[in-house]
């Protein structure tokens, strides 16, 4: 079995066994025959069972979801911009589904994470087209430091739109402060059932557009001379981006770092090749944003810390310590 | 005459120039956003009162409310355009910005931390803003130290804690009530409205005795840019400038955001618009152009939107320095420009 076979598989163990710490740890101590009972043969009148059920489960299937999607976007904006910086953070796309959300707060009065998702993703769908196409110039084709300066660019233009709208709103403040820190708590699963098969879309988009990646790599003219069509995979990987990103912060806020950090940390392992990059990402991605969840209820207790802010936490030092060791710009 | 020789009396001509225009831009400008307001003061009477003979309510107006602004926004201007492009050139990077690798995000951590769990107000929080500006660049310059600083490192390091400072602000502003928390939102942005003269001393100070350093060690930064070997044969103790050079312009930015706060973009935007206009690093015309940005953004904050809406100066510098990053990337020429 080659090596990187065998790092998948222990991926995958470490996502079940993530997943089995998340239920089972908690603000609230609950033995772990009560968690396995509470899964396969619930009590409604247990409350040990109802916090397991209403509480941990939806927070792991978010945590999931929205790690495994935000850690694919970020290996495919790395592979598309050729840029090893690139993250939904920098790119503006958070900035983006931000701002559309604050919008839907403030003027069509939204209050719900099901109401939120719609906004999220058209507002991501808005900034990655904008940053695309103000990164591309007249040449037609962005490089690294264009997208990454018009990512850059952008989030701060969006920024000032939102803190505009925040300063002259308190409600909007007041709503805004608790998505905008991340949080995998008090999302509503009937929001998660919506994005769920745009998700799978993302993902399925992610698979196709992986080989191509590996070509693009190359450069466009090679990948041009090998047959490739350049513009049609940009844009593909272009919508799984929107769709992955805008979709894990309609479940869960804008979360940075994941995307960032977790395709570094894989390609250590994995070696240029896309389509291990992003296969390894979807399974690493779930294990730091869950893990994350984790700590946040266990360091601070009686309350907890928001997973958006312990995965900054968690992540800037990863990324330190990789930057560190590593020859940086060797992507 | 060599044709070396000759290319570089054209640039330098042709920096003069630009300086001499960006110059006539921040007078004017100047002149501008202390005549007009609520109350107009003619030119005339303008340079009379600041003469000193202008009658008491010309006086009042503009030499209590409108001078001390206009300066402290030229001094902000000043060392965030002064900051950026030293960060810049130092790091041969242009996201090298105080703003996006952590250095202003530090200052807010803990110039919020501040205003919101220690209640403090004024002075108080200039200084936690300083320190903490200060406490982020020396983390992040030791974090990316291995046997010397490459751009890329200290870029990448700086973003991971810039990522970690918004965390902890995200933190800080749902723990505080919502009232506290809008508050420091305004701090956030960046602000120049209310300056009083005692605070415009203060910032006069810091980076009254900062540029001049800057103008020192401009030399040694100029021969760093040949490279670290060109350099070290050239006879310059290549880290230890660099270390002075990054020391000054953190400095330079850690003072304007004590001052003011953390006005977006201003750092960032004005090395490129100035690369633009006079070909190499120019640090006096960045300077010029984060002193005429910092001006015109808060003039237009003050008069020029809709319906008489006043807003943080922070806002408008990220509403129209953006936008010409923005034309500045999607019209450039060659690749490498940007």
């Amino acid at each position: 079995m080659s090596r990187r076979v065998l790092g998948l598989i222990l991926l995958a163990v470490g996502v079940v066994a993530i997943i089995l710490i998340s239920l089972a740890f908690g603000t609230r101590q609950i033995a772990f025959d009560a968690v396995v009972a509470a899964i396969l043969d619930p009590d409604p009148s247990n409350n040990d069972h109802d916090v397991v059920r209403d509480l941990r489960v939806p927070r792991t299937i978010i945590g999931l979801l929205a790690g495994a999607a935000l850690a694919v976007a970020g290996g495919i904006m790395q592979g598309l911009t050729r840029n090893p910086l690139a993250d939904p953070g920098l790119l503006g796309v958070n900035a983006g589904a931000s701002l559309f959300v604050v919008l839907g707060i403030t003027f069509l009065g939204v209050t719900a994470a099901s109401g939120y998702i719609w906004f999220a993703f058209a507002g991501a769908a808005a900034a990655t087209v904008l940053v695309y196409a103000v990164g591309s110039g007249r040449r037609g084709s962005p490089t690294p430091v264009t997208l990454t300066l018009s990512g850059a660019a952008v989030t701060a233009v969006l920024t000032s739109a939102i803190t505009l709208v925040l300063l002259s709103n308190l409600d909007t403040l007041n709503q805004y402060r608790f998505w905008s820190v991340g949080s995998l708590v008090g999302r509503d699963l009937s929001a998660v059932s919506v994005v769920v098969p745009f998700l799978g879309l993302g993902l399925l988009l992610a698979a196709i557009v992986s080989r191509m990646l590996n070509v693009l790599a190359l450069g466009d003219d090679v990948a041009r001379g090998l047959g490739q069509n350049v513009m049609l995979a940009r844009v593909l990987a272009g919508i799984a981006i929107v769709i992955l990103c805008g979709g894990a912060t309609a479940i869960a806020g804008p979360i940075v770092f994941v995307g960032l950090v977790v395709p570094h940390i894989v390609r250590r392992f994995t070696g240029p090749d896309y389509r291990w990059i992003l296969a390894y990402s979807v399974l690493l991605g779930p294990i730091l944003l869950v893990l994350a969840d984790v700590v946040g209820r266990l360091i601070v207790q009686p309350t907890e810390l928001e997973a958006g802010i312990v995965v900054a936490f968690l992540g800037a030092p990863m990324l330190i310590a990789l930057v560190r060791r590593s020859r940086v710009g060797a992507l | 005459m060599t044709v070396v020789s000759a290319a570089r009396t054209v640039r330098r001509s042709r920096a003069r120039l630009v300086i001499a225009v960006l110059l006539l831009c921040v007078l004017a400008v100047a002149a501008v956003s202390l005549a007009v307001g609520a109350y107009t003061v003619s030119i005339p009477d303008l340079l009379a009162t600041l003469v000193g003979q202008g009658g008491a309510k010309n006086e009042f107006i503009v030499l209590r409310l409108r001078l001390p602004r206009m300066t402290m926004a030229v001094l902000a201007g000043l060392a965030f355009g002064l900051a950026g492009a030293l960060f810049q050139s130092l790091l041969g990077n242009p996201l090298a910005s105080p703003d996006l690798i952590g250095i202003t995000s530090g200052a807010s951590v803990s110039a919020v931390f501040a205003i919101l769990v220690l209640g403090l107000s004024g002075f108080a929080v200039s200084g936690f803003a300083f320190v903490g500006a200060l406490v982020v660049a020396t983390a992040i310059y030791l974090l990316s130290w291995r046997s010397g600083i490459a751009g890329y490192r200290f870029v990448l390091v700086g973003i991971g804690i810039a990522f970690m400072a918004q965390a902890a602000l995200g933190y800080l502003l749902t723990r505080a009530d919502v009232r506290d928390a809008q508050g420091a939102l305004v701090w956030m942005v960046g602000s120049l409205s209310g300056t009083q003269w005692i605070e415009v001393a203060v910032a006069a100070i810091s980076i009254g005795v900062l540029v001049p350093a800057v103008s020192l060690l401009a030399p040694k930064l100029r021969m760093l840019q040949l490279g670290d070997e060109t350099a070290r044969g050239l006879g310059v103790r290549v880290d230890l400038s660099r270390v002075l050079l990054l020391g000054v312009a953190v400095a330079l930015a850690a003072s304007a955001t004590a001052a003011v706060g953390p006005i977006a973009f201003v750092a960032f935007v004005s090395g490129p618009i100035a690369r633009r206009l006079v070909p190499g690093t120019s640090l006096v015309p960045s300077a010029l152009i984060g002193i005429l940005l910092v001006l015109t953004a808060d003039f237009a904050s003050q008069h020029l939107l809709p319906g008489g809406v006043q807003v943080p100066v922070g806002i408008i510098t990220g509403a129209i320095g953006a936008p010409y990053l923005l034309w500045l990337l999607a019209s450039s020429r060659s690749r490498t420009e940007a």
